[in-house]
């Protein structure tokens, strides 16, 4: 132990820097310990792009105005319900004063991207992307003194009566321990550890994509729950939405989306369709569609479509598949063509008049007598050349996490722990039972990374 | 072109198209995000319309290690140094002077022996001032061809490059639109108005966008000045020396400040900046490009301190030796990019007033 620290933050990513920034603001003697190397610092922060904020009227780069009734109710829809209120409400109200903050510590942001005016009220978006915010937090906290170690994942926090007696890290292939007056965890959820997605999902889970980074182990959090600190959150549960099947394992963020679901038929590797394609626009249903593919053997979708649809969705990292037949498209697929070729005929004839089709409206042109059926955008697959995409499922986060107060403090039964706090994805699952809402990851992890900087700054001086 | 190059460029493109992050930094994108698939010549226009700001490689979540690895700034560049190693005529000079500082050297001393030569064995017809070292009808002599050919040869480029990038029609507002963009840097204030990375990997500052227009508007000032007193010489019958209070030395002694200052500053900019965000192996032929440009501007103004000791012959075939090897390679070296670049920003100006229309 060769220097005293009075906080140690635990992970590199929005949180962390939000909590390490705060707390030196004050004066407190901060390091940040990050797992991943330099290159890959930032966590899940860094395949971010924008924050959902609260405003009461124009703000920044944000129109019109999102209160707090509003954004409470976007939430609710999609966690169904499995809400904590109070924190969500603390979260939402507190993300107005995050805007200027972030702003005034180097964050920029621009004019919602071209496909996304939807949210041009909701969500402010990062000038470049997460990544960019996170340049900026590592500026300012280097600016401010912080200490920064990359390729320091911690192994073990010994909670010893109520409070966290030391911690051990390792960097450049040393062991160290330090023993800070506080420690703020903001290290991820644990999806990145397959075995552990296994144990809780099903075998299954080997198959999924990991969207972001490949160091949210959870090692942290497993050391912290075994030893008794309270959890909160679904372990079965975790984000995840529908990818091109041909995504790298880890870390293929935003460009391995594929949105041509709505215009297309899915099967499986029999060849055989299993829902709705049509059901609803894609960004509603892409999280939906995630799940599906998990529950098809192998965990793999096959995605067909024609010509005439292929320029009706944003381009995806990779080409599609291309033949002038369906049967060489099964064939360069892996399909049984012959399967493939009676799903499709099937579905053709099932489609009626098309005239009313609209891409990005529910426009009601269906199947009839088919099973499952399609009830939008339903038009046949019959015009060369065919394309193809493989999907699989992409985890985003876990819900699994550290329950936490409206002071960021994690406890053991009813006792706070007297200098443990945690931020971001870690406690996400304190506020957000299941489901996602655009940009709210940011939030919670800008709001509790403040409040726990705060706190443990106030615990420390 | 070397299609790896080209390649290489478009995957990186493709990708780029599926994230769009980076769509506020600069004027790239937006034009890059206009295309679902990208020909050659779509490439070419992205690559020439790239400032090399680095916004977009920091900001990227792709970079190597990622197996995506990418790394647009060198990608584009890579096809900008061999877009003007294609369309420049003739073509040849521009692959043995575009990346080889050894090269603008050697040319740089060819034009002092030229001169030397010139003045020893032509000399003067009885002039006074500079015309006793060396005739005015000879200076127009070399320096006339010297000065036309490169214009010729640059507007051949710039033909080929419209052609081949499919500029298609064009308005006065598109050139005034470029121009405007070009005054301002505003591709280098990236976005926010921050400036840009170069010196200091993400850090944004405004340090190369001005080092760059100091060495523009010097540039420009040299060459106003250059142009007024050829005015002056032959409407006028003013022939130099000119005072200090003279519209030639007005523009050219500021000008020629802010050019060696600007020179210097880039060179120092560009010693600090990562050579892997740039086109590879041009760093030797840009460095000589930009020292050769601050050492006309140094000699210009050494020749003005010094224009009535006994230094002066010596300092004028030095000054007139460096301006001659400026002028000749200006079509073969970064001096070029300016005019490709000016081209590729009137062409998006034409491409947004279409979008827009």
């Amino acid at each position: 132990m060769t220097e005293q620290y009075d906080i140690a933050v635990i992970g590199g990513g929005n949180a962390a820097l939000c909590a390490a920034i705060t707390a030196a603001e004050t004066g407190a003697r901060v390091i940040v310990l990050e797992a991943a190397p330099k290159a890959y610092r930032g966590g899940n922060s860094r395949h971010t792009r924008n924050f959902r904020c609260m405003h009461r009227g124009p703000l920044g780069p944000l129109t019109g105005s999102y209160e707090e009734d509003e954004y409470l109710d976007d939430l609710l829809k999609v966690t169904g319900g499995r809400t904590d209120t109070e924190l969500a409400k603390l979260a939402i109200r507190t993300s107005e004063e995050c805007l200027p903050w972030m702003q005034e510590r180097g964050v920029r942001f621009q004019p919602p991207l071209s496909g996304t005016l939807s949210l041009a009220r909701t969500n402010a978006f990062f000038l470049g992307g997460g990544k960019g915010l996170v340049n900026a937090y590592y500026r300012t906290a280097a600016g401010l003194g912080v200490d920064v170690r990359y390729d320091a994942p911690v192994t073990h926090l010994e909670v010893d009566d109520d409070r966290i007696a030391h911690l051990d890290y390792t960097h450049e292939g040393a062991a160290h321990r330090i023993a800070p007056k506080a420690v703020i965890v903001a290290a991820g959820g644990f999806q990145a550890d397959t075995d552990w997605l296994a144990r809780a999902w099903g075998p299954a889970a080997r198959n999924f994509l990991i969207r972001g980074t490949p160091y949210n182990r959870g090692v942290v959090l497993a050391d912290l729950l075994e030893q008794g600190v309270e959890q909160v959150g679904d372990p079965t549960q975790c984000h995840a939405v529908a990818i091109d099947g041909r995504a790298p394992k880890f870390d293929g963020g935003i460009v391995t989306r594929l949105d041509c679901v709505p215009f297309s038929i899915v099967v499986n590797k029999d060849a055989e369709r299993f829902y709705d394609e049509g059901e609803d626009v894609w960004p509603k249903r892409y999280a939906i569609w995630g799940r599906l593919v998990a529950a098809q053997p192998d965990q793999i979708g096959y995605v067909v479509i024609d010509a005439k649809s292929l320029d009706l969705f944003m381009p995806s990292v990779f080409p599609p598949i291309k033949a002038d037949t369906l049967e060489e498209l099964a064939t360069a697929m892996g399909l049984p063509p012959d399967r493939l070729r009676a799903t499709v005929e099937e579905f053709n004839a099932a489609c009626g008049d098309t005239s009313a089709f609209h891409p990005t409206e529910l426009d009601g042109v269906t199947t009839t007598g088919l099973e499952p059926p399609k009830t939008n955008w339903a038009r046949p697959i019959s015009e060369p050349p065919f394309y193809g995409y493989t999907l699989r499922t992409g985890v985003t986060f876990t819900y699994l996490g550290l329950k936490i107060d409206d002071t960021a403090q994690c406890s053991i039964g009813n006792r706070p722990v007297g200098n443990l706090w945690a931020a971001g994805e870690t406690m996400a699952g304190s506020i957000l039972g299941q489901g996602y809402l655009a940009g709210f990851g940011m939030t919670i992890g800008t709001v509790f990374g403040r409040i726990a900087g705060r706190e443990a700054a106030a615990h420390a001086s | 072109m070397q299609a790896d190059f080209l390649e290489e460029a478009r995957r990186q493109a493709q990708i780029c198209n599926a994230c769009r992050y980076c769509e506020g930094y600069c004027s790239v994108f937006p034009a890059l995000h206009a295309h679902r698939a990208f020909s050659d010549g779509d490439m070419t226009q992205l690559a020439n319309l790239c400032h090399n700001c680095r916004g977009c490689y920091h900001a990227c979540q792709y970079t190597a290690p990622h197996e995506f690895a990418i790394n647009l700034p060198q990608a584009l560049a890579n096809v900008r140094h061999e877009s003007w190693e294609e369309y420049a005529f003739p073509s040849g000079a521009a692959r043995a002077f575009q990346k080889n500082g050894m090269a603008i050297a050697l040319a740089v001393v060819a034009g002092f022996a030229l001169l030397l030569w010139a003045v020893r064995a032509i000399g003067s017809a009885g002039g006074e001032g500079f015309y006793a070292v060396m005739s005015h009808t000879l200076m127009v002599a070399i320096f006339a061809p010297a000065f036309l050919f490169p214009l010729a040869s640059i507007g051949v480029s710039l033909r080929r490059y419209w052609r081949e990038t499919a500029g298609g029609d064009l308005r006065w507002s598109d050139v005034v639109a470029a121009c405007r963009a070009a005054a301002s840097m505003r591709n280098l204030s990236g976005g926010h108005g921050d400036g840009c990375n170069f010196e200091d990997e993400d850090r944004f500052t405004h340090a190369r966008r001005l080092a760059h227009q100091a060495v523009m508007v010097g540039f420009l000032l040299c060459f106003a000045s250059t142009s007024s007193g050829t005015v002056l010489h032959y409407v006028f019958d003013r022939p130099a020396p000119y005072g200090l209070f003279s519209i030639p030395k007005l523009l050219g002694i500021p000008g020629g400040v802010l050019l060696v200052l600007g020179c210097v500053w880039l060179l120092d900019l560009k010693r600090k900046a990562d050579p892997a965000l740039g086109a590879t192996g041009a760093r030797g032929g840009e460095v000589a490009f930009t020292a050769l440009l601050g050492f006309v501007g140094f000699t210009g103004l050494a020749l003005y301190a010094l224009g009535s000791t006994g230094a002066m012959p010596a300092l004028l075939v030095v000054h007139l030796g460096a301006v001659l090897a400026f002028f000749l390679l200006t079509p073969f070296t970064k001096m070029a990019h300016g005019f490709y670049r000016l081209t590729a920003l009137v062409s998006d100006a034409a491409r947004v007033r279409r979008a827009g229309a």
